[in-house]
Parts: structure tokens; sequence; C-alpha cells
């Protein structure tokens, strides 16, 4: 059996979804080098998504903090303002080769739902996207879009009510309705062959950034820095960079309170071996194999689980995993805004955030590419509350 | 010959199918769940399924997901799981039980061990929802040398080839899933189901259990008359959900006893 990265990953799932499995795997297997399928997805990414996304040397951090210099990916030009559309729509239309005329999806930050609904529309499939009751409360702007584009959008109580929960409730739809129903997985986790495909789906990142880093400067960048929720948009720039290993690569996972403190998401910093949700990966769980609560400022980094390729990476080295808490992605999310005129994810806020730590230590002539996940448009509430929560504690003489 | 084994073969001479009752462990709370599941033994019940219960079911429905949340939160675990067995056993229940439970239980608590501790409570087999045959290879080499049962669903999605390697690695019987779905009560049982079962029978020698949809004393009985055994979940963790505390064990055994006088094996015309 393939569908493992060394020990991680494997298919952990309902027997009855073996079939559905096997004939997405396969299926992939023949359109993926198929040139009339690539040439579709080409075509509608360059003229619906507008890519190539640009690389945007930054000028104004660099020359007030010192060090490398920043180059940040910018997924957040994409057509709906986030990494989560390049597999959406590959694999929507992988869905509709195989004769699915419905879709079921997942969505934390709602940045995949917003992707999967609009690829829907677009492609004129039925699309029902799930979405933790939680995530929907601070996300409101996606789920007003998800709707407009003509999404059922159904909200789950379950649990913690965030993304797990909304994977949870999307895998029990589509094993009830295997015969009609794509799953349309929206990160680089689950079952085989799930992160193999959207990995693939994703690396156009990578492919991109490469070109245009040599482009810009000639050389290959020195750190390449994402945040890691899933997983998806971190292994999608990192697959442009992994046969390169003079170049460094950094996992960024969430972590929230404090990554002491019990209140994070990041199972590749403080977790532990496990399946979760169809995966053999690094996941947070108690002693008896609970899936733990997952805390973070950043809906799409809020996930107990990894996408097993980040648990091969990690154990091979060739990735460092660190983490970035809900003050410091605030702070960054802030900064950027201020002195670079972008506006960022809350979860792109974390690859950010560690990029301003690293490029000071660095010398001049060094290069960090930072992966923008997304745009931030969808944090506003969100993200101005906590803003002025740590201004009141500062005025309090509270250290943050 | 395994003491489930044994007992497919001594209701085959009786001609009855066997009821299965699954319930959850710490369900509905911890003080009177050894209670239940000994009411459940004694009113008919051939195998048991007891529950490892997990917060994340991914293949159950709201009943089963509720049911098993509400045990974790009262507190059961997987030692809590095994010493309710050692009890049952102590206290002269044989009848043959399996731990249903998800992967990331029993990973958790290391294959090994868990094995070793199964068979000295008393526990016969293993039911697994997320561990498909094509994954289980590790677990099969550290369950088979304790004598330990490791049940494979089929599903009426699963293709004629695989279930043919299915059926190799199965011991005990085969859990035939009725229709694709998660668990959950159901108004009737699908027209194909008889048809789904009589397939695997060329297939197979093992006993044939159903389950998922099975709710009441008319599908048993429909059940047992083309399968060896009928599994039932869902609609009785809604028994004892209404329940009240004070009847809750009667209730059980009523329902259970019902169900269990249903399971002689007689030719049902389907409506
Ligand atoms: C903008 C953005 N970045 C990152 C993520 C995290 O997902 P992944 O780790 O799969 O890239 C999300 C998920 O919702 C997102 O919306």
């Amino acid at each position: 059996m393939n569908g493992f990265f060394g020990q991680f990953g494997g298919a952990f799932v309902a027997e009855t979804l073996i079939r559905n499995l096997e004939e997405l795997e396969h299926e992939y297997e023949r359109v993926k080098d198929d040139v009339n399928f690539r040439n579709e997805v080409a075509a509608i990414l360059k003229h619906f998504v507008g890519r190539p996304t640009p690389l945007t040397p930054l000028h104004r951090i660099p020359s007030k903090l010192g060090g490398a210099k920043l180059y940040l990916k910018r997924e957040d030009l994409t057509h709906t303002g986030a990494h989560k559309i390049n597999n959406a729509l590959a694999q929507a239309l992988l869905a509709k080769k195989i004769g699915k005329q419905r879709i079921v999806a997942e969505t934390g930050a709602g940045q995949h739902g917003v992707a999967v609904a609009t690829v829907c529309s677009l492609l004129g499939i039925e699309c029902v996207v799930y979405m933790g009751a939680v995530d929907a409360a601070r996300q409101a702007p996606n789920v007003q879009r998800m709707k407009l584009l003509g999404a059922d959008l159904r909200l789950v109580h379950a649990g913690q009510q965030t993304l797990k929960d909304a994977i949870g409730e999307a895998i029990r739809d589509w094993i009830t309705n295997v015969h009609d129903t794509h799953y349309l997985l929206g990160s680089a986790v689950g079952p085989h062959p799930f992160p193999k495909i959207v990995a693939d789906f994703q690396s156009i990142i990578g492919q991109e950034a490469r070109e245009q880093i040599f482009e810009a400067e000639g050389r290959l960048p020195d750190y390449v820095v994402a945040c890691v929720g899933g997983g998806s948009n971190a292994i999608g720039i990192f697959n442009g960079f992994l046969d390169d290993p003079e170049v460094k690569l950094i996992g960024v996972q969430a972590a929230g309170e404090g990554i002491e403190s019990n209140k994070h998401a990041a199972p590749l910093v403080k977790g532990s071996l496990g399946i979760v949700q169809g995966s053999f990966t690094y996941m947070l769980q108690d002693a008896y194999g609970q899936i733990l609560e997952t805390h973070s400022i950043a809906p799409g980094l809020d996930y107990p689980g990894v996408g097993p390729q980040h648990s091969f990476l990690k154990d091979s080295g060739r990735v460092e995993y660190t983490s970035i808490n809900d003050r410091e992605a605030l702070k960054a999310f802030e900064y950027l805004c201020r002195t670079e005129g972008i506006l960022p994810a809350l979860e792109s806020s974390h690859a950010v955030a560690y990029a301003l730590k690293l490029a000071p230590t660095l010398s001049e002539e060094m290069i960090v590419l930072v992966n923008l996940s997304g745009r931030g448009d969808k944090d506003m509430n969100q993200a101005i509350e906590g803003l002025e929560r740590l201004a009141q504690l500062e005025l309090e003489g509270v250290t943050v | 010959m395994s003491r489930i084994e044994k007992t497919f073969a001594q209701l085959r001479e009786k001609e009855e199918g066997a009821l299965i009752i699954y319930i959850p462990v710490g369900y509905p709370n911890l003080d009177i769940s050894e209670s239940l599941i000994r009411a459940i033994a004694e009113s008919g019940a051939d195998i048991i399924e007891l529950g490892v219960p997990y917060a994340d079911p991914l293949a159950d429905g709201p009943t089963i997901q509720e049911a098993c949340l509400q045990a974790v939160n009262n507190g059961t675990n997987l030692d809590i799981c095994l010493e309710t067995v050692s009890k049952l056993r102590a206290s002269g229940i044989d009848t043959p039980i399996v731990f249903m439970g998800y992967c990331n239980s029993f990973l958790a608590y290391g294959l090994e061990r868990l094995a070793a501790q199964a068979v000295e409570a008393g526990v016969d087999g293993f039911i697994i929802p997320d561990l498909p045959s094509t994954m289980a290879q590790p677990w099969v080499q550290k369950f088979e040398p304790h004598g330990l049962d490791l049940i494979f669903f089929l599903a009426p999605t699963t293709s004629e080839e695989r279930a043919a390697a299915v059926v190799k690695q199965g011991s005990g019987f085969l859990y035939c899933i009725s229709v694709a779905g998660v668990t959950g009560v159901r108004q009737s049982l699908p027209n194909e189901l008889p048809g789904f079962i009589h397939q695997i029978r060329q297939q197979s020698t093992l006993p044939l259990a159903v389950g998922f949809g099975i709710s009441n004393a008319q599908h048993v009985k429909e059940v047992s008359s083309y399968a060896d055994g009928a599994i039932v979940g869902s609609a009785l963790i809604q028994v004892i959900k209404q329940a009240s505390s004070e009847t809750v064990e009667q209730d059980v055994r009523a329902f259970v006893h019902q169900l269990k006088s249903a399971t002689r094996r007689v030719a049902v015309e389907r409506v």
C-alpha cells in the first residue's frame, strides 16, 4: 500500500469510503499528466484566479529593522484572497471528471469554503460547506460570501465547533452520499490520497516563487517561511525548494496563548504520534488518545492534526517547525498593514511574525521568502478587537 | 474455536440468528453502566459490542456521537472499559464481548499492552470502524497471537475484488454495513441488502452480521432470515435516553428480550 510518507499517512477511514478514495487516486493518476487537464487548470488559474501571483520585495520593513531582504509571495492577491483556490479549482475539475455532481467541503477560516463555493458556481456544481459555529461567528464576512455564492452552508455545533468538527461532519456527509458526492478537502491532511493531491495542486506556489526569486535576485532564497495549519500553503511553497538543501524551510504553527500554555494548535512542536481524521501523523491528544482542544486566533490554524508529509519532513529534519503566539501574530498583522500597506490574513501573520523576528538576525545579503497565504479582510473584527485588548493590557502595564 | 465462533455455531444448530448489542461503556453514567451491560447479556444478547467511547467517532451518527461524548465526559477511558469486562466476567457473564472503538484509542494505549490486557480481562475481539483491512496488518500481527478476533467491515461500496481480500483477513464474523452512511436509527432496511449478503456468502464461510440502521424487532426478524447476526446500537441508546433512572434497566431488558425473540430463522416476505 502506498500513501505513506515514511511511517506517516495512510487511510484510516470507514470501509464505505475506500471505493471513493481509490477512485479518486486512480482518476488523479490518470489525469495529472494529461495535457488537456493541465491546460484547463492552467487557463482558469490564469484568467480567473489571476496567477501568477506577484513576488513583492519589502522596502520599509528591512530599512527599519535591518537584516535580511524580505519577499512576500502574494497568495492574498488571488481571486477569493487565499491560496485555497489553487486546490479547490483543480480538485473540483477532477471531481467533475469522476462524474460527481455534488461537492462537500469543510472550512475553518472560511477561505477554503469561499474558494469551493466560487469554483462550484463557476463550474455549475452543487456545493455544501460545513463550518464550525464558533468559526462562523468569527469569520462573518466569509459566511456571507459563501451564501451569496450559492453554497448550502451548514453550521456544525458538535465538539469545539471549529475546523476539526467541520471536517468530521463533511466526512459523515460523504459516507452517506458516496455515490454522487466528492469531498473537496481543503488542506494537505486526511486519508490518502488527499495529502498528496492537495500538495500537488498547491505546488504552483513554489514553482512560481522559485522562478520569481531567480528573476529578482539571480539566486535561491536562504529561508522560506510559511504558516502551517493543515499544511497546504506550506507544502505548496516548500515543494519548490525541497531539493535545494541550502534553502532553510521553516513551518510556523499557532502557539495560541503560548506554546507552554496548553492552549495552542502546534502538534508539530508539542504533539505526539497518532491517528487523526484518517492519517497517522503528529497530533494533540491526551493519554487515552482523545483529541485535545486547540486554541488560535487564526481559525485556519486551529487544528489538532497536521498533514502527514509535514510529520515526515519534521522527523527527517528537512523542515524546522516552530510557533508564533496570538499576540505576536496580531502585532505582525498590524505592522505589515502600517508599514507596507498589506493586510495579511491572521494565519499568514504567523509566518510574517516569524520572519520579522528572523530577518534582523541575518546579514543584509540574505533573503527570506515568506508565503503570504491570504488576505485579512475576513479578520478585521477579530484583529481590531484583539489589538484593542493588547493596547488595554499595555496601558495597564502588563507586559505583552 | 473462539468464543465468538462457538456462539455462532450453537445458534446455527438452533436455527437462530445472533443478536449483537452495542452499548458504550460509561453510558448513561458509570454507576449503572455495568449493571446495564449485565442486563443486556441476561436478556438474550448473544454477543456484546462494548463501545470504547471516542469523542470524535467519524463513522457514527448523532445518537452514538452524543452517547460516546457523554461517556467520555463521565470519565470513561480504556482502563475503565477493561475493568468493566473483568468485573462482568468475574460475575459469571460468559457472553462473547468485543470492543468497538476507534484506532487512536487503541494506538495511544499501545497495541501490545492492549492485546495482553484485553485477553486477561476476557475480551474476545475488536471492531475498529476506521481500520480498513488494507491498513490492518500490524494490528493483526499484535492481536492474532493472543487469540483475539479482529472483525472487519464490508460495505455496499466494497468492490468484489476487495471483498475477496477482506474476507481472508477477518476472523470471528464479518460486519456487513447495511447501507452507505453512518450509524443511526432508520425506518426501513435497504432493498439491496439481501442481495449484498448473498453475494458475500459466496465469498466467505465466516458468519455474516448486519449492522447500521437495524432499529426494531421487525428489522431483526428480516435480517435473521438471510444473515447470521443482527447488530443493534442506536435504537437501544434511544431507549436508554428516553427511560427514567428507575425504569432504565427494566426498559433495556424488555427491549433486548423483544429483539432476541425475533432472531428465530423464519422466511420473511418482504413488503
Ligand atoms: C489564509 C490562510 N492561510 C493558511 C491557512 C492554513 O491552512 P494550510 O496550513 O492548509 O495552508 C488557511 C486556512 O484556512 C488560510 O485561510
